[in-house]
């Protein structure tokens, strides 16, 4: 099995050639960061990566987290990883400096977090709820809750969790049921059931804090009557020390195909007499700011995609370049060979490799246009920002997920028998992946907010401005001499022709026959995932061929343009086939009857 | 607990790739690194800073361009940074070099004395071992070199103990402060770097100091003019050209088979076997010698 290397050289390619490291960290507000402290940062966390999360990756997997009497264990290393964890200071890589945060620009700390991701997804979750509960109370918690909670969930010694779901509440969360009592000094109690509660409980920290949807009494039905609660697992004194076990237990944990070491809990909030919860901004409004933090945390998911591809293709080579076996087409009676020689290896890898670049590209650019959206002093370039990241947000958590199940798959596959062998750890990444495409919104889901909220809603006039902005590149594809440009550039003029069909048939019929656009949604998300990932690696190949140019002799180019091209021949030419499911397909999708299924 | 950890940034011997061609090293985009051997340094410093407080100095004398190395150690939790440079230390060798690391630790030393100094054991260019001991017996400290563990520091006494490896066990010295110590590698492992360090590390003033501002009084005893070495040849040793021998034995019997062997061997080197012969004989003189007395 292989460990952990992070792919510093791609990383660092793509942040700065692609996203703009240079100018996110001249935008107000980053003045303490320069690209050297990125460089830095990038390089230790690889290390801890490396050294630290990777190596418990496959034995988190074996053991899992273990429940016992309302309470959960984590594996053997996870609690002394996530203690060095937090005093190394990454719990608080991207949270506000006012709350002891260092404020990183979203491009820095996405590279970071794909290195967790990467070396120990299961691990990795923790942080990221955190993150998102923190980001939920500086949304829109009030000053007291903020001082009281905040702190010591940035320093890392509290750890956070959304309590969203319910069991008849998951992708439409307007049917939430749990329930929210005033008590007159200003707290509630909370009643009610929570499932799928990612590290609802752990041993890891002395104290959790759940953030909790649950309903007024009289609250209005639907998305307009959900509040949002604090209510944390030992109550907190007003001097910060900890107070009495509170009302809200973890009555028991999944058994999953993946993320074992992850505790997905069902909690029970006042089974014995009500759990203590303060209401975070004001009544009724809690979907609104779930909505707020929506964009980071799909995001974030979408990188969860990334970093199992990324992790899937390492070890496939690690295998690949080990595993003798037959010999070279071509060279009869020759030695036999590392299956790394058999032209269909190769393909796998490539296309596990040219994917996973193509993915990371793009969603490193979408972290750039975030911190553009959010630091820019321009508002129009604000908001151009702004409405790029929108669209393109489903579009990382989407793709990036259900393109990691495939290339997961797919490095399988390398390993041929001992791929379906938990030993070698190929098949972990591969489960491990399946909950990304889930979990945060389906894709589905995704694809839905893509097609409307994003698309149909504004006439796709971003979606336009995106794919105008792609044509652009043809010119400069034009000028380069060679084999491998001329395929790169037809491919890719072919996928944004075949993307610009399909997006004017969604946006054409999405008021005559929203059915219709939604069977095709899917199927959008992900052309529109291909041909942005292949706009990427263009760009990629223009960057590498200059260096080239410029007599640099490094080999990570010409493997870029090499990796351009097979990405254009392999993935671009999906893209008309998409189009025509799009465009066609609705019919077949929607004709059968209820009753023969 | 003041101290002073030694540095040196070096090519990352590990990234040098030789041209296929021309067979020279391509040293373009060959990251530049802290010398391997001084982490340990470093992780020692902060060890013993982590138990008895105080503050750890880093100190490299290098071009400019040597500061990222200080800054790294700083991400590390080393307090201050130093970095000496100065057109005149150019080309200097060991010699040259300790002087101006001595100099610039006594001046470290009238601002906040000095308790102990950390080197790595050598460093992975020039492999030279010289440049501690030199510092050390400039500034007249105790030294103690290729220390494998600090034992313990005492304070009140002024005393440190360390073990130290040698050729067939651990010695376990103790001496006074202050004190030089070569870290041997593998001694520790070096601290993962703390985001919050390194934002302090990004933002910290590194101090530069010229020759004046190090302190050096004697400008003929730095750079190449204080440097008596000589590098008369630079060489790749060819390798000799010889075909590999067939030598069998009779496995059953092992000490025919080491006479075989060593036979064929020693024939390609007289002088040993010479000696080997002259020492059978007299253990065989001796032996029959004994025989006799009994
Ligand atoms: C391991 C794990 C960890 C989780 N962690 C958390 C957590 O920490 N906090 C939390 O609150 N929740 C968590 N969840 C819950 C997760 O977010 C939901 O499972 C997810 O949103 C899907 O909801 P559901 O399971 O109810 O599926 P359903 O909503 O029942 O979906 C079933 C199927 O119907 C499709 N579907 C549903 N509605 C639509 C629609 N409108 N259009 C098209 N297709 C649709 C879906 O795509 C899917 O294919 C976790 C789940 C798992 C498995």
């Amino acid at each position: 099995m292989s460990q952990y290397n992070a792919p510093l050289r791609d990383m660092h390619f793509v942040m700065k050639e692609l996203a703009g490291l240079e100018q996110v960290v001249q935008l107000p507000g980053y003045e303490e960061v320069d690209t050297d402290l990125s460089d830095a940062i990038l390089e230790e966390a690889s290390k801890f990566a490396g050294n630290v999360l990777s190596p418990i990756n496959f034995s988190g997997d074996q053991e899992g987290s273990k429940w016992h009497n309302k309470a959960v264990t984590v594996p053997a290393g996870f609690k002394e990883a996530y203690t060095q964890f937090a005093e190394n200071g990454w719990t608080a890589l991207a949270c506000s400096p006012e709350f002891g945060g260092q404020g990183l620009p979203k491009l820095i700390s996405t590279a970071v977090n794909e290195m967790w991701k990467s070396a120990n997804m299961a691990f990795s979750l923790c942080p990221m709820l955190t993150t998102g509960a923190i980001e939920a109370l500086m949304t829109a918690g009030s000053d007291a809750l903020k001082q009281k909670f905040l702190p010591k969930m940035v320093s890392g010694e509290w750890t956070g969790t959304m309590n969203l779901t319910e069991p008849s509440a998951g992708s439409d969360l307007a049917a939430v049921r749990t329930r929210a009592e005033p008590q007159g000094d200003g707290s509630y109690k909370i009643f009610g059931q929570k499932i799928f509660i990612t590290y609802g409980d752990h041993n890891m920290t002395e104290n959790i804090v759940h953030l909790v949807l649950a309903r007024l009494p009289n609250a209005p039905e639907g998305v307009k009557g959900i509040s949002l609660f604090v209510v944390p697992k030992f109550m907190v004194k007003d001097d910060g020390s900890l107070g009495e076990r509170n009302d809200a237990y973890c009555v028991s944990i999944e058994h999953k195909l993946g993320i074992h070491a992850s505790p997905t809990a069902v909690m029970a909030f006042g089974d014995h007499g009500g759990a203590v919860g303060y209401l975070v901004g004001e009544e009724n409004r809690g979907l609104e700011y779930m909505f707020i933090m929506m964009n980071a945390a799909r995001f974030a998911v979408g990188m969860e995609g990334v970093a199992l591809a990324e992790r899937a293709y390492q070890q496939a080579v690690w295998y690949a370049k080990d595993r003798i076996q037959g010999t070279e087409l071509g060279v009869r009676g020759g030695p036999k060979v590392s299956i790394l020689k058999h032209p269909d290896v190769r393909r796998l890898l490539m296309s596990m490799r040219s994917q996973t670049e193509a993915a990371r590209a793009l969603a490193y650019v979408v972290a750039a246009a975030m911190d553009a959206a959010k630091h820019h002093p321009d508002e129009a370039v604000r908001a151009a920002n702004q409405a790029f990241a929108d669209l393109m947000i489903p579009v990382v958590k989407g793709h990036s997920t259900e393109m990691s199940i495939e290339v997961a798959s797919e490095g399988v596959q390398v390993h041929g028998g001992m791929g379906f062998i938990e030993e070698t750890g190929a098949a972990q990444h591969l489960r491990d992946a399946r909950i990304t495409a889930i979990y945060e919104g389906t894709t589905a889901i995704q694809a839905n907010d893509l097609i409307g909220r994003k698309m149909a809603r504004e006439g796709g006039a971003t979606i336009k401005a995106v794919i105008a902005e792609m044509r652009k590149l043809d010119a400069k594809l034009a000028a380069q001499n060679g084999a491998d440009f001329v395929a790169i550039r037809k491919r890719f003029a072919a996928g944004v022709d075949a993307l610009e069909q399909a997006a004017n048939w969604i946006v054409a019929i999405f008021k005559d026959d929203i059915k219709a656009a939604h069977a095709g949604s899917v199927p959008f998300l992900r052309l529109l995932g291909i041909v942005a990932g292949g706009w990427q690696m263009a760009r990629a190949a223009l960057v590498a061929q200059e260096k080239i140019a410029g007599g640099d002799s490094d080999p990570f180019y010409a493997a870029k343009i090499v990796t351009a091209r097979f990405f254009a021949d392999h993935q671009l030419t999906k893209a008309q086939g998409l189009t025509d499911s799009i465009v066609d397909g609705a019919t077949g999708t929607l004709a059968l009857a209820e009753e023969l299924f | 607990m003041h101290i002073v950890v030694c540095i040196k940034q070096v090519p990352d011997s590990a990234q040098i790739r030789v041209h296929p061609v021309t067979n020279t090293i391509m040293r373009q985009g060959v990251p530049a690194i802290i010398n391997p051997y001084d982490l340990f340094a470093i992780e020692a410093a902060l060890a013993l800073k982590d138990q008895l407080g105080g503050k750890v100095t880093v100190l490299t004398m290098g071009p400019p361009q040597a500061e990222p190395a200080l800054r790294k150690a700083l991400s590390y939790g080393c307090d201050e940074a130093v970095l000496v440079t100065d057109k005149l230390f150019a080309g200097a060798d060991t010699l040259a070099t300790s002087y101006v690391l001595a100099s610039a630790i006594k001046t470290l030393h009238q601002e906040t004395p000095v308790d102990l100094v950390f080197t790595g054991k050598q460093t992975i260019d020039g492999d030279t071992a010289q440049v501690g001991p030199g510092v050390a017996k400039r500034l007249e400290l105790e030294l103690l070199t290729y220390v494998s563990r600090i034992v313990s520091v005492d304070q009140a006494a002024n005393s440190i103990r360390v073990e130290r490896r040698a050729e067939g066990g651990v010695q376990v010295l103790e001496t006074r402060l202050p004190a030089l110590i070569t870290m041997l590698e593998g001694s520790n492992e070096i601290r993962f770097g703390s985001a919050p360090d390194m934002f302090r590390a990004a933002r910290a003033e590194v101090c530069v100091w010229d020759r004046n501002a190090a302190g050096i009084e004697d400008i003929k005893k730095v750079g190449l003019k204080g440097s008596p070495t000589i590098v008369s040849r630079v060489f790749v040793p060819s390798p000799r050209a010889q075909k590999a021998q067939q030598i069998e034995f009779d496995a059953a019997n092992p000490e025919a088979a080491t006479q075989t062997l060593l036979d064929k061997v020693l024939v390609e080197i007289p002088k040993v076997k010479k000696q080997l012969d002259q020492t059978r004989d007299n253990k065989r003189a001796s032996r029959s010698a004994g025989e006799r007395h009994e």
